[in-house]
């Protein structure tokens, strides 16, 4: 693949100011965001054309950053923002940026019917396992047993498989891999971007200053190395007994499906279908 | 008058479709909605309407989704509305407050039913006129409107969207069950002669472009995202640019600006029908459906020799505060019929130097008529009042 | 302009599904071709008690204002339950038409009543009780003269499906052969 220099990259940064950024030391956000622009700049897509919307939480303070067309919206309304930006302009690229709490808490009634509609949109959900701006509130994807700020006798509850949720409701592009595999996510994110259809790339990532602090992770090369570890290929955790599964998760492309139409696109065949009559009867 | 040209045919509509019906007139090229009674008429007319023109209609999983589709796509340069209900109206509040915070431009209908909660799904009511203007969090101006026939809902449906692009903000338009179902004749115009705002683009190169420029003029030109211009937008307290702050020089004059484009435009923004009042002892002041049977009202009392007029308010808010002192100061009562426990007459009260108190001495002469049940509120009704107070 | 101004309060009454909205609209459309003001107003959904539904047109030649019918001039009514319900609201000088196919008993009124099977007439000269209610709408009109009766036939067939406008237009015809015999 093509490298692209350094200073290409910066020119998607927003440099009048806007840094430093908000992110505590050893976030996995800018890591993503690192990734977004990159897989961005490697496509060629015109800053211009790229629109970025968030929600509310860590992640979604990601959008101030880049410099393209950006909203930050309303805590989990990210993807029904985006919808309608799609809607309108089909030719923009809509690229969403949530988290596990935003995206599937809140925002889980938008994430699962904008998969169902298959809308064109590149949604990267990065999830820390943890509500990081409010203090370090249980999310839907804390895992059982974890503490939080609001689970100080261990989580109980029961976890969503992201990826799972996209793909039963009707996502076409979905794909899993964590902040530690940086070259992973530029991929998975290209192929998203490029893909017509609903895509989502979960992007399992490190919040060292309060999940991993709440939970004895340890500092940020521990949880990185942690997650280089245990976020596995999945022909590799196949292989594995059911015993040694535990506390591992998969990486790879889960789901891809060309065939499903896409939202835009049908849409635009129903105004089309209506025009043919009328000109018809103008003659 | 108006001239031949500028009126087309007299048909017979629905108030649901007036309102739909105007929007289009006024360039409503996006619509996004969920179903609720009384207003799904609106959606259904959008959902046919829209694609015939390439404009786009969807319908979404939820009143949230809806106002929030409908600024996404404004933000990319589409006139939009959607429209709902009491209970939509509710989830709808946090997306109209970021429309006022990001001065997005939209349009929300409310056709109000019975409440509180499910309430009477196929009544009127009036009981959200308080909500339209204090529903979302955050104090933040409010541009409401209310007509009162299938006709009006139609001017009013155009006016409510080109307030909204001239002023840069949520513009909330009220209906109610029976004004949004009941059919009456009017005259369509000739859609050449009807005044619409047009979104202004920017001609500035992007670097010198400010969103949120500090010494606007209204309408302002305004880009969209994909036009070359890479504005960020946040909910979050904001610079002219857009960027977040928390810097209180920065934040006060966000506020304020907020507060003036309103307060600084009133002569601009309200509408008052004054009928029968040049001689009045006795004014109503009503609006919407109410203002049909205050109308009747004053009819009934002339003939009976009482000299009764009314006065009503087609913008609710911002609340015309001058112009009724004005033309309220001199009567002798005021009688204040509506759909709900008593909120336009909490606002004459407050503008007529009231107390709170409705037993004090200065309240006497402001009399409410209210009713709650699902039942419209009669002419018989208010004039009956009328002989009660006189 | 010595033409005398007239206002007429019109409610249809019944059950929902017996169409007595679209006859509502009709007669509406028909007086808007006719270049009069009207309103139609309806009742949507159950009433607080039963299920009657209801259509209200007030025609006039003169500016009125509120919406809703008040004292009737005309109450057609195709069910027992409406004609109680708002048979007290009829003017003495009004007129009742009733369905006897439903409505069995009728409370003593000075208003001039109409007495007939409408829906059993539908049934019998069109094979289907469909067009009841634009055969009573045809009556209606025919009796009262408060729209003409080109304009009600011009409304009915702008305002359905082209399947149904013939039927239709025969509901007329007989409704208003039907009024020639009962005019009183």
């Amino acid at each position: 693949m093509q490298k692209i220099p350094q200073r290409q990259i910066h020119k998607y940064l927003r440099h009048d100011k806007k840094f430093p950024h908000v992110w505590c030391p050893g976030c996995s956000n800018g890591i993503v965001l690192g990734a977004t622009i990159r897989a961005i700049a490697e496509l060629g897509f015109e800053r211009d054309n790229v629109a970025m919307v968030s929600g509310i939480g860590c992640s979604s303070r990601m959008p101030v950053y880049a410099d393209f067309n950006t909203l930050h919206s309303l805590h989990g309304r990210a993807i029904a923002y985006a919808t309608g930006i799609k809607m309108y302009k089909p030719e923009m690229e809509v690229v969403v940026i949530t988290g596990d709490g935003d995206g599937t808490a809140i925002g889980g009634n938008h994430f699962i019917h904008a998969a169902r509609r298959n809308i064109d949109l590149t949604v990267i959900l990065i999830n820390n396992y943890i509500y990081g701006m409010t203090g370090g509130q249980y999310s839907p994807t804390t895992p059982h047993g974890d503490n939080s700020t609001t689970t100080q006798y261990g989580n109980i509850d029961p976890t969503f498989d992201i990826c799972k949720l996209a793909i039963g409701a009707g996502a076409t592009f979905v794909a899993r891999t964590s902040a530690y595999h940086v070259d992973e996510s530029k991929s998975f994110i290209m192929q998203a971007l490029k893909h017509k259809g609903f895509s989502l790339v979960e992007i399992i990532s490190a919040c060292p200053v309060i999940y991993g602090k709440l939970n004895k992770k340890g500092d940020a090369p521990a949880m990185m190395k942690s997650m280089k570890e245990n976020i596995i290929p999945v022909k590799q955790y196949e292989k594995l007994s059911q015993e040694d599964r535990i506390n591992k998760q998969t990486r790879g492309i889960l789901f891809h499906d060309t065939e499903k139409k896409e939202y835009t696109a049908a849409y635009q065949e129903l105004i089309d279908s209506l025009k043919k009559p009328e000109e018809e009867s103008n003659e | 008058m108006q001239s031949n040209k500028s009126k087309l045919k007299t048909v017979l509509m629905q108030g649901n479709e007036a309102i739909a019906r105007g929007a289009l007139a006024a360039g409503l090229d996006f619509f996004a909605g969920y179903p609720i009674t009384p207003s799904t008429e609106i959606a259904e007319i959008c959902s046919v309407e829209l694609p015939k023109f390439g404009g786009k209609f969807l319908q979404m999983e939820d009143e949230i989704a809806s106002i929030s589709a409908i600024i996404g796509a404004s933000l990319a340069g589409a006139k939009t509305m959607t429209a709902t209900s009491g209970p939509g109206y509710s989830l709808m509040t946090e997306g109209i407050g970021f429309a006022k915070m990001t001065e997005t431009p939209c349009v929300v209908v409310n056709v109000m039913r019975g409440g509180p909660s499910t309430g009477l799904p196929t009544k009127p009511s009036q009981a959200d006129i308080m909500q339209a203007k204090w529903g979302n969090h955050g104090d933040a101006p409010a541009i409401v409107l209310y007509p009162n026939s299938v006709s009006e809902s139609y001017e009013l449906s155009i006016r409510a969207m080109n307030l909204a692009e001239k002023y840069r903000t949520c513009v909330v338009l009220l209906s109610d069950e029976v004004l949004g179902h009941m059919r009456e004749p009017i005259e369509l115009p000739n859609l050449a002669n009807v005044k619409i705002v047009k979104r202004i683009t920017p001609t500035k190169p992007p670097e010198w472009y400010q969103h949120y420029p500090d010494n606007p003029k209204y309408p302002m030109p305004k880009a969209s995202f994909g036009e070359g211009y890479r504005f960020h937008v946040t909910g979050l307290s904001h610079d002219s640019k857009g960027f977040p702050t928390n810097r209180a020089d920065e934040t006060a004059v966000l506020m304020s600006r907020l507060r003036n484009k309103i307060l600084h435009h009133i002569d601009d923004i309200v509408q008052l029908e004054s009928f029968q009042m040049e001689d009045a002892k006795v004014a109503i002041f009503a609006a919407g459906i109410t203002s049909r049977a205050a109308k009747e009202a004053v009819m009934i009392a002339r003939k009976n020799g009482v000299k009764v007029g009314m006065l009503r308010p087609l913008t609710i808010w911002p609340f015309p505060d001058a112009a009724v002192r004005k033309l309220l100061e001199d009567q002798e009562t005021i009688i204040i019929p509506e759909l709900n426990e008593g909120q336009l007459s909490r606002e004459i009260k407050r503008v007529m130097g009231c107390s709170w108190n409705s037993e004090s001495k200065t309240c006497k002469y402001i009399v409410q008529l209210n009713k709650t049940n699902g039942q419209l509120i009669t002419p018989e009704e208010i004039f009956n009042l009328i002989k009660e107070v006189i | 302009m010595s033409k005398e101004t007239f206002k007429w309060e019109i409610r249809l009454s019944g059950s929902g599904g017996q169409g007595l909205i679209t006859a509502g609209i009709i007669l509406a459309r028909a007086a808007v071709l006719d270049k009069l003001l009207v309103t139609q107003t309806q009742s949507y959904g159950p009433e607080s008690r039963g299920g009657y539904s209801r259509a209200d047109v007030i025609i006039s030649n003169k500016e009125f204002y509120y919406p809703e019918a008040v004292n009737f001039d005309v109450l057609l009514s195709l069910t027992q339950d409406a004609c109680e319900a708002y048979a007290k609201n009829l003017k003495d000088s009004g007129i009742l038409i009733a369905d006897t196919t439903n409505v069995k008993n009728i409370v003593p009124m000075n208003a001039k009543i109409y007495e007939l099977p409408l829906t059993e007439i539908a049934m019998e000269k069109l094979g289907t009780i469909l067009p009841t209610n634009i055969l009573s709408l045809a009556f209606l009109v025919k009796i009262t003269g408060v729209v003409s009766e080109s304009s009600l036939k011009k409304a009915v067939s702008d305002s359905l499906k082209p399947q149904f406008k013939n039927l239709n237009l025969k509901a007329i015809k007989i409704g208003f052969e039907l009024a020639n015999r009962y005019k009183k």
